[in-house]
């Protein structure tokens, strides 16, 4: 009787630890291969990153994939309507050679629009990136570090909150707009280090948040008594394990500055008008805006290519950052 | 408690002076003077040019006045003792007219709700009335009915709420709406028939209808799952009485808190709506001011719109301490 039980009770462990080493026999997975995994299973931040990646290829191809020079005039082809529309207000009809159209001045409104790409991804990408960069860095030190950066950057964040963003931009762009910053690339450097000034208050503050969190931590301590650098734990313990929620909030990031441009560039405060063909930045989607709101009720297609234009690569962006916030960021795990 | 609000409302002083501080040194590295009305030619000869300079103290130091006298005495701490006083300065374009005339003086015999600012809060509590009206059942149905054909439906339309821009809203719902179906009329020049709001409120309104629907489901379905909602089923309490004493109570805390920004944000947000469809309101009027380069004007609002959110962020602050005793303010 005790011995068939004992017999039972080893056949039990035998199974459990083969099942334990079936388990360690499983090549370990790091959280972020475990994200990325759960991303491609997101079919909407899949779809929005394949969507930026065109955009992206088609911002940097731009000259090869227009049909026309965008700032060619074709004189006695101002507002021909798009291809698929045979009697419009003006009484023209669509020309295969101007797929969207033409402006007023006879300027197709296709290669605008996909050379207005550069501008909008451009202006999304680069200040995220500058903001980033500044934001780790003062979040990390003023986390860690604490102390008088800690009280200028909660100050400093009080008084950037304070400021609404929109209005912070336009006094900037309006005030500086004749100096040599706001000359340089058509006036897009400013925008840069406006978009900048304004963000990186925020990625600081997240990364501080982060840092305080794990400050406290048994890794951080371990670590601390082998003698590690302050410099070494910063970069090496702190900052990976926060790197989720940093790419998140970055990926949000992008499409509030390429709205920020469109909406200048509605109000006439965006890029300079380029009149040198051979400018990377010829036109941006929110001057495309501007253009097109002189003739809504005509030539509606002015307004519409360019507006759809930005309500794709504002959605793809967002979608792509739900996605990412839910595959790594571990705050949301377990909800 | 109320250490806090004086605590807080002091810090109110330096932000809104660093906030008035660099709008004043952007805007006078701004090209072209007051007296000039186009940036690049001059039009006033010199002489009277300096008479109006003394007459409007723009001769003095930007700064600090270390000529002796007054150390204040300059024009920087001038502006920001006049604005304390409710004096903005004159507009540089409106000639014989103050900023905050402009802003908040109404036609002759019309109520103060004629004014500029008066036409913004009212379109800006309109938009929110709407949004809350609409965002917050459609949310506790969401919530009620998870993952069923309305819920899908009230997610999909607010990330589209939330990622759209309002101005591509607007030229969507114009070009449908004004342009193919010919059901509205862009250009209103008579405002006061009410159905002529309905459409500007809608688009300046939709982002925060979006954003109210969001945070009402989320926040309802955190409460459907918590204990004294058990408890009060086990107790018998008919359904209804759990959804409106219970769950919606507790749920509505985090949304009654974020109307404050949001007006602020719906009242200094909407210039380019009004832009779009000519209404008379502030937003307009500082759009206006951006291409006359009135810069006393630009200020001016800056600075009124700022005090606005700081206000409204304050007060989110103070009401979240009264709503919800669990927060404890420090």
């Amino acid at each position: 009787m005790t011995t068939a039980s004992s017999a039972s009770a080893r056949r039990n462990l035998q199974k459990v630890a083969d099942h334990t080493e079936q388990l360690l026999a499983r090549p370990p997975r790091s959280f972020w291969r475990d994200g990325w995994g759960r991303l491609l299973k997101n079919k909407a931040a899949v779809v929005s990153a394949v969507t930026i990646l065109l955009l992206i290829l088609i911002a940097i191809f731009a000259p090869q994939l227009a049909p026309h020079n965008p700032l060619q005039l074709n004189s006695g082809k101002g507002f021909l309507p798009p291809v698929w529309v045979t009697n419009s207000a003006t009484g023209k009809a669509g020309e295969a050679a101007f797929l969207l159209g033409t402006d007023n001045l006879g300027r197709d409104v296709l290669s605008r629009v996909i050379y207005g790409a550069r501008v909008s991804l451009v202006v999304g990408l680069i200040p995220t990136s500058i903001v980033l960069a500044i934001g780790i860095l003062v979040g990390l030190l003023s986390g860690y570090v604490g102390g008088a950066v800690d009280n200028l950057l909660m100050r400093f964040t009080d008084i950037i909150y304070a400021f609404p963003d929109l209005l912070f931009f336009i006094i900037v762009m309006t005030a500086l707009r004749q100096t040599w910053l706001g000359q340089m690339l058509n006036g897009l450097l400013l925008l840069f280090a406006a978009l900048a000034l304004v963000n990186w208050v925020g990625v600081a503050r997240l990364v501080r948040g982060q840092v305080l969190s794990f400050k406290e931590q048994e890794f951080v301590i371990a670590s601390q008594m082998i003698g590690a650098t302050t410099w070494r734990i910063m970069v090496r313990h702190i900052l990976p394990n926060s790197l989720g929620p940093i790419i998140v909030s970055a990926a949000f990031m992008v499409p509030g500055a390429i709205i920020t441009e469109a909406v200048l560039g509605y109000l006439g405060l965006g890029l300079r008008p380029a009149t040198d063909p051979t400018d990377i930045f010829l036109t941006s989607w929110g001057s495309l805006l501007l253009e097109g709101q002189s003739a809504i009720n005509n030539q509606p297609w002015l307004l519409l290519s360019p507006a759809i234009c930005v309500a794709v690569v504002v959605l793809s962006f967002n979608f792509l950052g739900d996605g990412l916030r839910d595959a790594f960021d571990p705050r949301l795990r377990d909800k | 408690m109320t250490t806090y609000i004086i605590r807080r409302l002091l810090w109110l002083v330096p932000v809104l002076l660093f906030v008035a501080l660099i709008t004043f040194i952007l805007m006078h590295n701004a090209p072209g003077g007051p007296w000039d009305r186009d940036p690049s030619a001059r039009q006033v000869d010199a002489r009277t040019q300096e008479l109006l300079n003394d007459k409007f103290g723009l001769n003095k130091p930007l700064f600090f006045n270390l000529e002796g006298g007054n150390p204040f005495d300059s024009q920087f701490f001038n502006y920001i003792i006049n604005a304390v006083q409710g004096d903005l300065g004159p507009s540089y374009r409106q000639r014989g007219r103050n900023v905050e005339e402009i802003l908040f003086e109404a036609p002759k015999n019309e109520a103060f709700w004629q004014s500029k600012f008066g036409y913004s809060a009212r379109l800006g509590l309109l938009a929110l009335a709407m949004a809350a009206g609409f965002g917050i059942p459609l949310g506790v149905i969401a919530a009620l009915r998870r993952n069923s054909l309305v819920d899908n439906l009230a997610l999909f339309i607010s990330t589209i709420g939330i990622s759209v821009p309002s101005f591509v809203v607007g030229i969507f719902v114009i070009i449908v709406f004004a342009g193919m179906l010919d059901i509205l009329t862009i250009i209103q020049k008579d405002w006061s028939s009410p159905t002529a709001w309905i459409a500007p409120a809608i688009i300046l309104g939709f982002s925060t209808f979006a954003y109210i629907t969001r945070l009402t489901r989320s926040t309802m379905l955190e409460v459907m799952g918590q204990d004294y909602v058990r408890t009060a089923r086990a107790k018998g309490i008919k359904e209804r009485t759990i959804i409106v004493r219970h769950m919606l109570r507790n749920a509505l805390i985090p949304v009654a808190t974020i109307m404050g920004p949001a007006l602020a944000g719906l009242v200094t947000g909407s210039f380019i709506i009004e832009t779009m469809f000519s209404f008379p309101g502030m937003g307009r009027e500082y759009v206006r001011s951006i291409g006359n380069r009135d810069y006393s004007m630009i200020m001016g609002t800056t600075l009124l719109f700022a005090l606005l959110v700081v206000v409204a962020n304050l007060l989110v602050d103070v009401i979240y301490g009264f709503l919800d005793p669990r927060i404890q303010v420090k």
